[in-house]
């Protein structure tokens, strides 16, 4: 048993950490549960119990926003996923342009998410702008990518996708190198093909990566803002709102303690679906 | 010839500023990006410049909802500059004005404010800020080329706005410009009805505040909402609706593209940027409505400049303010070019010059045929009116749904507020 004094001594290294992520991570946790109670003004507030979950829960486009971040967060996942895992089991061949390849893919991520999304604005304005002029240039009517209330999510998806997907092949490309080779020699000896490798190899053993790769983008997708925010504010009318842009919504509006109480939800939201899905996922990883 | 008067002006007190650096003082003025009148009040700025030991140093801000924000933060931390410009009406009388502002009352230039401006940046018994642009008038603009192309008359009611609507379009042009890209634009449609709300149902704004009203149960009110999905369903309106933005729409009206742009005159400053010589092509008629009788316009009130009480140099701050809206003050602002509508400041004499569209306006100002617009009347002003204007104006909810949602969407603004009866 240590003396007191011991003990102290080691809490003493402790406490500059501590300061710094009480003062600026627990403090304001705990001041958001308490002001998303109240009706907030910044210099004044008033307790008013539930009242903020019971406006932010009957938020008529919250339904929307709902549904839309569960497709979007699913869609850009698993198309992340899937495009992300063929790129690079492409890209851990023989390919002598493999390097430049790869930081191709990888290069949108570097760019700033309000540029990408200020660029494809244009790209996808429906009658000048570039892709849907070179659709027409070979007979097919582009569709307003934006504009159109069915197809504005799926189009913030598609240039999300395009954004992200480097990351995923480079977490999957780390991941497929450090499949041992013997396993695919053992396959060649057994007269195995090249999908045979893919199909019974390379996919079940990155499994690990392919975990990580989900948790990052579904909850990448279920608390993304930026992209949609740029590209569409929500619109047309409501038809595009994730639960981020609601709750931003509602703090231009000047509604503090309900926006307050709409990132306690979404703390919630997260923490609900991440948590058993992180659980079910280890559970299936397969050691090397 | 102008512009380098003012250059002059504007060297002669930076040079004066500097030799006597000492002795002036410095005040910053928080200023919203840009501002299309910008010109105009760097002309007052040089000339009081000039005048007094005092400078003016610009600080800026975002405009809408991003610059509400800022300030609000900016108060609550007290870190406010010395002049502030801000919205006028609710917007403005939310910040809790007798707190955290410097009333004016006693001031010598009191006197000189119309008591409708007055009326919107007070709380209590002060009031709190000055004029800072001309009067905005809400209604329709139009292409006058197109007009006398098509051989048609400035309509009265809905019925012959709708008429020449339908001939515009059989002449292949488009009859509505909308811009919805800048969803906010959506709501002028919507918000430049209210005269003709006002003229069906005097009491609608008190009863509203005080939640006996309702947009969905008030058909008068509800009118609003038909009239943005009506351009939609008889194809008046422009194609790309959703890709067009404010910009487009101006160049649009201007070229003669588009015959009607449903909007405020605060938008000629910016067309006139660009478009200087088509300003003579266009006009302006109030909404109209059911009635030729009844028809009038709907009026914004001019932005406004206050002083924080934080300020350490309200004095000087109150200098600047009188100077603004003296005759001096007011003949800098006009030397850049006419203004464009009539000033919230009592007998000023209108220069020659005037674009035709603020003629118009100033025609209906002068017969009185005018209602403030909703937000000066009252304080509830739901945040969402923007997406659900578009709603309805690209079909894709009935008027009545967007007025149910609507009034929902006020119901937080007045919680907000803790105004009684909600």
């Amino acid at each position: 048993m240590p003396s007191l004094t011991s003990r102290l001594y080691s809490y003493k290294f402790f406490i500059p950490a501590a300061i710094v992520y009480v003062l600026f991570f627990l403090a304001p946790t705990f001041l958001s549960f308490f002001f998303s109670l109240t009706i907030w003004t910044l210099s004044d507030w008033k307790f008013t119990g539930l009242d903020n979950f019971k406006i932010f829960l009957t938020e008529p486009s919250l339904n929307i926003g709902l549904r839309n971040s569960l497709v979007y967060a699913t869609a850009t996942c698993a198309l992340k996923v899937v495009i992300g895992f063929l790129l690079a089991a492409f890209l851990c061949t023989d390919l002598k342009t493999k390097g430049f390849l790869r930081s191709m893919i990888y290069f949108p991520n570097i760019l700033s998410t309000i540029a990408v999304g200020i660029i494809f604005g244009s790209l996808m304005h429906p009658s000048h702008g570039l892709i849907n002029t070179c659709l027409a240039a070979i007979g097919i009517k582009g569709p307003d990518w934006l504009g159109n209330p069915r197809m504005a999510l799926f189009s913030v998806v598609l240039v999300d996708v395009w954004k992200g997907v480097g990351i995923a092949m480079t977490i999957f490309i780390a991941g497929i190198q450090a499949i041992p080779q013997h396993y695919y020699e053992a396959l060649m000896i057994d007269g195995g093909t090249a999908f045979h490798k893919l199909r019974y190899i390379t996919l079940p053993l990155s499994r690990s990566s392919m975990n990580s790769v989900i948790m990052l983008a579904f909850i990448g997708g279920i608390r993304s803002f930026d992209l949609i925010w740029v590209m569409t504010k929500g619109g047309p009318g409501f038809t595009s709102d994730l639960i981020a842009s609601i709750i931003y919504k509602q703090l231009q509006g000047g509604f503090y303690g309900i926006s307050t109480a709409g990132n306690v939800v979404l703390f919630v939201i997260v923490s609900i679906i991440a948590v058993p899905m992180y659980r079910f996922l280890t559970k299936v990883e397969v050691d090397l | 010839m102008r512009r380098k008067l003012i250059v002059l002006a504007v060297m002669a007190a930076i040079a004066a500023a500097s030799g006597f650096a000492a002795d002036r003082q410095k005040l910053v003025w928080l200023q919203w990006t840009n501002e299309p009148q910008q010109k105009a009040i760097d002309a007052v700025v040089a000339a009081f410049q000039a005048k007094y030991p005092i400078d003016i140093e610009f600080e800026f801000k975002p405009g809408s909802s991003e610059g509400e924000n800022l300030v609000k933060t900016r108060i609550a931390a007290n870190d406010m500059p010395d002049l502030l410009t801000y919205n006028s009406g609710s917007l403005f009388q939310v910040l809790n004005l007798e707190k955290n502002f410097v009333d004016l009352s006693n001031e010598p230039f009191a006197s000189k404010l119309l008591d409708s401006f007055k009326s919107v940046v007070s709380a209590g018994k002060g009031f709190y800020a000055i004029p800072y642009q001309p009067i905005p008038a809400g209604g329709i603009l139009y292409n006058k080329k197109v007009y006398a192309e098509l051989g048609l008359k400035v309509p009265k009611t809905w019925k012959e706005f709708t008429a020449n609507c339908d001939k515009i379009k059989a002449a292949g042009k488009v009859a509505v410009i909308v811009s919805y890209k800048d969803d906010w634009t959506a709501q002028l449609l919507f918000l430049a009805d209210y005269y003709n709300l006002q003229a069906a149902y005097p009491k609608f704004a008190q009863d509203y505040t005080a939640n006996k009203a309702k947009f969905a149960t008030t058909p008068a009110a509800l009118r609003g909402f038909e009239k943005i999905q009506e351009m939609f369903t008889k194809g008046y309106i422009n194609k790309d609706p959703m890709a067009t933005t404010y910009d487009n729409a101006q160049a649009m009206l201007a070229n003669g593209e588009g015959a009607h742009y449903p909007m405020a005159t605060w938008v000629l400053a910016s067309i006139n940027q660009n478009f200087p010589d088509k300003m003579k092509d266009i006009g302006f008629f109030a909404q109209p409505g059911d009635s030729a009788d009844k028809n009038g316009v709907t009026l914004w009130m001019p932005t406004n400049i206050s002083i924080p009480k934080t300020s350490k140099k309200i004095d000087a701050a109150k200098k600047f303010l009188d100077f603004f809206v003296s005759a001096e003050g007011l003949a800098a602002y006009m030397s850049v070019g006419a203004p464009d509508g009539a000033f919230a400041i009592k007998n000023v004499k209108m220069p020659e010059g005037l674009f035709p569209a603020t003629k118009d306006a100033i025609t209906y100002i002068n017969a009185n045929k005018t209602a403030p617009a909703l937000e000066f009347l009252s304080p509830v002003k739901g945040p969402n009116l923007p997406q659900i204007c578009v709603e309805a104006g690209m079909g894709l909810k009935t008027p009545a749904e967007c007025a149910a949602e609507y009034d929902r969407d006020v119901e937080k603004q007045a919680k907000q507020l803790m105004l009684p009866g909600w």
